[in-house]
């Protein structure tokens, strides 16, 4: 695929959309619309660079990429949006070039547009019941929900139309939401605009949870996250960075003496799952986690400024087929690997990870060692890591998933030669919040257990996101903060039992 | 925001600040630490340990030693300044009750962490017998206050300017060996110390706990960079510690992973903390034979 810069691609989408914007068109007409490509920098070039890999559609390719949506009754789109976004509704406002109100569409449902049009799987999601991409056969060529999504959230974002939603008067009840990620943020603006205080706990000493800790600026920019944050802000919510609750203080701490009325656990992510074998302690040995997070909110790719110390490696290989190990692999070319290998144990039709982000890894030049898998990382004298053995596996029957599972092909292990190792296979559950709340009920993994609205085994204390979910998407958590803060508004006005017991 | 309302030089290299923290003095527990950063833009989080606190006056205090581009920013701050970020407290505390004879063990500036420690196993009735190990008599601290929370404090100085001369797991191996050894030892300090107090409580079946200091990022359960390998198992020390079994820590691999940025920390002039500990007690394996414990 040669690459086509946004000036190319907007230049070809003016021509189309100058013949077809005044034409009454037939759903065999929008059929025929070229899907609009995406803009991105170029591979070889980005590769290097923190900023933003996919550049955003322009004003007529945007205007193009709508007149493809069929406008179907049935809104197949919606009922597999997480928190039902109504998409043919604001694609139309798209078409008919009416911004505003496309995005003040897609805010009854998320209010994090300009976050979820990049980040959401969305060929799973919404594009993958999308009518036009099953009548062409391909969810490649659904419309592009994700990029149309974003696409209005920038235009809002880029001509300072943003307005933060009206808080009500206030009811005198405090809410205290712990966590700023994606679920977290969401029951803050949700629960704030009922006119209840809300007071963010973050342990962080930047909000945003994985926004900007773990997904890299390439992919989501930290501005972006900063703005919703602001957002919130000027709505009146207060945020309290470097708390740990639980340690700085208890949840009954906040409840019982601090005198919230509520409180919303959004603690995310815990720790790094690792895989048990030799060699797993080495030096230049890390979770995605950390070594995300070392780039990402540390800034260690800013070697003249950051503190955070970054480790020198030339060759590098991540191990794992999901969204983390692509952001891995690629901030490993941007932090000088001049070699990145993903091994993953099945091949590129089980891989979880976001189609776009595949493709883009593989642009950038990570080259993915399918059907193999670590089973030992050697280092040298010093201990410092040399080379990864892996073993090499072939598909069999389909497993519990529905995937074909790999099966281990005995005798097959080879050296692979590499300077660092990052392990990206999910994580545990975070166990903090359990070891310092008594009474909180935990699954035998060590996720919150929840009833249909969120709510803990805890009186007043509801949850939602990877805390409870285990590893799952920012659409996903934000989808458990819309459920939680509606239960918590309700039970705030009076409206509902505290517990489901 | 944390203002600085005390600052003391104990040595060339060693600092105390004392620092407003309300939350996390009314609420830190021995054996806890906290995570500081002095730029919330490009500053590192850094482990230290919390040696003291009063919560009605709403302070903690800090001990470190200038080894980093954190450590050395902090030690140019005085009273009035400011802090950015003090996360905490952090890690599960010590695990404090009667047992009868408790020895605490500290060397170099883990003799400030084991501070509060020491109070905590004194206000729980034990009898505590408190051994400080330094290089030499300009880096003793925290003596006066040892010696009050004490019921005998034993000092030693590599070079004999101080105390006795010699090394801390002797009269670790003297208390062991007699007539009423102690029902728990808790040691403090450089690594290397800490792996050959457990080598010499181990012949003696005395249960030994360590703190240890890893590379951290986020201290809360998310990063997995302070992993260390204890009873053949990956734990984190910031979640699931700091404190563990010293007879099942493998202080090998942890040391081995503390130098996974030696080279650029030696780019910031800083004289490796470990390195000084091995040449204080010499060559390992000598040393291992001097406490009759590691094999």
């Amino acid at each position: 695929m040669s690459h086509k810069t946004k000036e190319q691609l907007g230049a070809e989408a003016v021509q189309i959309w100058n013949s077809i914007k005044d034409a009454q068109l037939s759903p065999k007409d929008r059929m025929a619309i070229p899907p609009q490509e995406m803009a991105t920098g170029d591979p070889a070039k980005r590769a290097r660079e923190m900023s933003e890999v996919a550049l955003g559609y322009t004003d007529e390719q945007a205007r193009v990429e709508a007149a493809r949506c069929l406008g179907c009754k049935n809104r197949p789109c919606v009922s597999a949006c997480p928190v039902g976004v109504p998409i043919p509704e604001f694609i139309a406002c798209i078409q008919n070039g009416d911004y505003a109100k496309a995005v003040a569409t897609i805010k009854t449902a998320n209010l994090l547009p300009a976050i979820c049009g990049r980040v959401c799987p969305q060929e799973r999601q919404c594009q993958s019941a999308c009518t036009l991409g099953k009548s062409l056969k391909s969810v490649d060529l659904s419309v592009a929900i994700g990029r149309l999504e974003r696409f209005v959230a920038d235009w809002e974002r880029d001509n300072n139309r943003i307005i933060p939603p009206a808080v009500a008067s206030p009811t005198g009840k405090k809410v205290a939401v712990i966590g700023s990620g994606p679920a977290g943020l969401t029951v803050a603006a949700d629960v704030r605009r009922a006119g209840h205080e809300v007071t963010v706990f973050e342990a962080f000493h930047k909000t945003g949870g994985v926004m900007v800790y773990g997904i890299p600026e390439f992919r989501l920019p930290k501005a972006i996250v900063q703005k919703e944050v602001d957002v919130l802000k000027a709505m009146g919510v207060v945020f309290r960075t470097n708390f740990l609750v639980g340690r700085t203080e208890t949840i009954y701490d906040l409840l019982d003496r601090e005198k919230y009325d509520a409180a919303f656990i959004g603690t995310g992510a815990g720790l790094p799952k690792f895989m048990d074998i030799p060699g797993e302690n080495l030096i230049g040995v890390f979770s995605a986690n950390e070594y995300l997070t070392r780039a990402n909110l540390m800034k260690a790719y800013d070697t003249s400024r950051a503190a955070t110390p970054l480790y020198q490696a030339k060759t590098v290989a991540v191990v794992g087929g999901g969204n983390v190990a692509m952001d891995a692999c690629r901030m490993a070319f941007r932090l000088g690997a001049e070699k990145v290998y993903c091994i993953y144990r099945r091949t590129r039709d089980e891989m979880p990870a976001r189609v776009e982000e595949v493709n883009h890894a593989e642009e950038e030049g990570v080259e993915f060692l399918f059907l193999k898998n670590p089973t030992k990382i050697l280092g040298d004298e010093t201990g410092k890591v040399r080379a990864v053995e892996v073993l090499e596996y072939e598909l069999g029957e389909p497993d519990a998933s529905g995937r074909r599972s790999p099966v281990a092909k005995p005798g097959t292990e080879h050296e692979i030669p590499v300077d660092a190792m990052i392990v990206a296979l999910g994580n545990e559950s975070n166990p903090l919040m359990a070891q310092t709340t008594d009474g909180l009920e935990t699954t035998k993994r060590g996720n919150i257990v929840v009833d249909a609205k969120q709510r803990t085994s805890l009186k007043r204390v509801w949850a939602g996101g990877d805390i409870v979910l285990g590893a799952a998407t920012v659409i996903l958590a934000m989808g458990e903060g819309r459920k939680a803060a509606k239960s918590i508004n309700d039970y705030l006005a009076g409206n509902e039992e505290e517990q489901a017991d | 925001m944390h203002t600085i309302l005390e600052k003391k030089q104990f040595s060339a290299e060693v600092f105390y600040l004392r620092v407003t923290a309300p939350e996390i003095a009314r609420n830190r527990k021995a054996g806890q630490f906290v995570l500081v950063q002095i730029d919330t833009d490009f500053g590192e989080r850094i482990p230290l340990t919390i040696a003291d606190a009063d919560a009605q006056e709403g302070w903690i205090a800090l001990v470190f030693q200038t080894v980093g581009a954190t450590t050395h920013k902090l030690a140019l701050k005085n009273p009035g300044d400011k802090i950015e970020a003090i996360l905490g407290p952090l890690g599960k505390p010590t695990h404090i009750s009667k047992l009868g004879t408790v020895v605490c063990v500290g060397g170099g500036i883990g003799v400030a962490p084991l501070y509060p420690i020491v109070k905590a196993y004194k206000a729980a009735g034990n009898k505590v017998i408190t051994i400080i190990g330094a290089r030499n008599k300009e880096l003793v601290i925290f003596e006066d206050e040892m010696r009050a929370a004490s019921d005998e404090l034993i000092i030693v100085t590599d070079d004999g300017s101080y105390g006795r001369k010699g090394l801390v797991t002797e009269p670790l191996k003297e208390l062991c060996e007699s007539a009423a050894p102690p029902a728990e030892v808790v040691a403090i300090g450089p690594p290397i110390m800490m792996k050959f107090c457990a080598a010499t409580t181990k012949p003696y079946n005395v249960h030994t706990v360590v703190s240890l200091n890893t590379i951290m990022i986020d201290g809360t359960g998310m990063c997995g960079g302070c992993r260390v390998t204890v009873g053949g198992k990956t734990k984190f020390v910031c979640v699931d510690g700091p404190e563990f079994d010293g007879h099942q820590v493998d202080f090998d691999n942890m040391m081995m992973r503390m130098k996974a940025y030696k080279g650029r920390e030696e780019e910031d002039h800083h004289k490796c903390h470990m390195e000084m500990e091995a040449d204080k007690v010499g060559d390992p394996d000598a040393k291992a034979e001097l406490s009759g414990g590691a094999k």
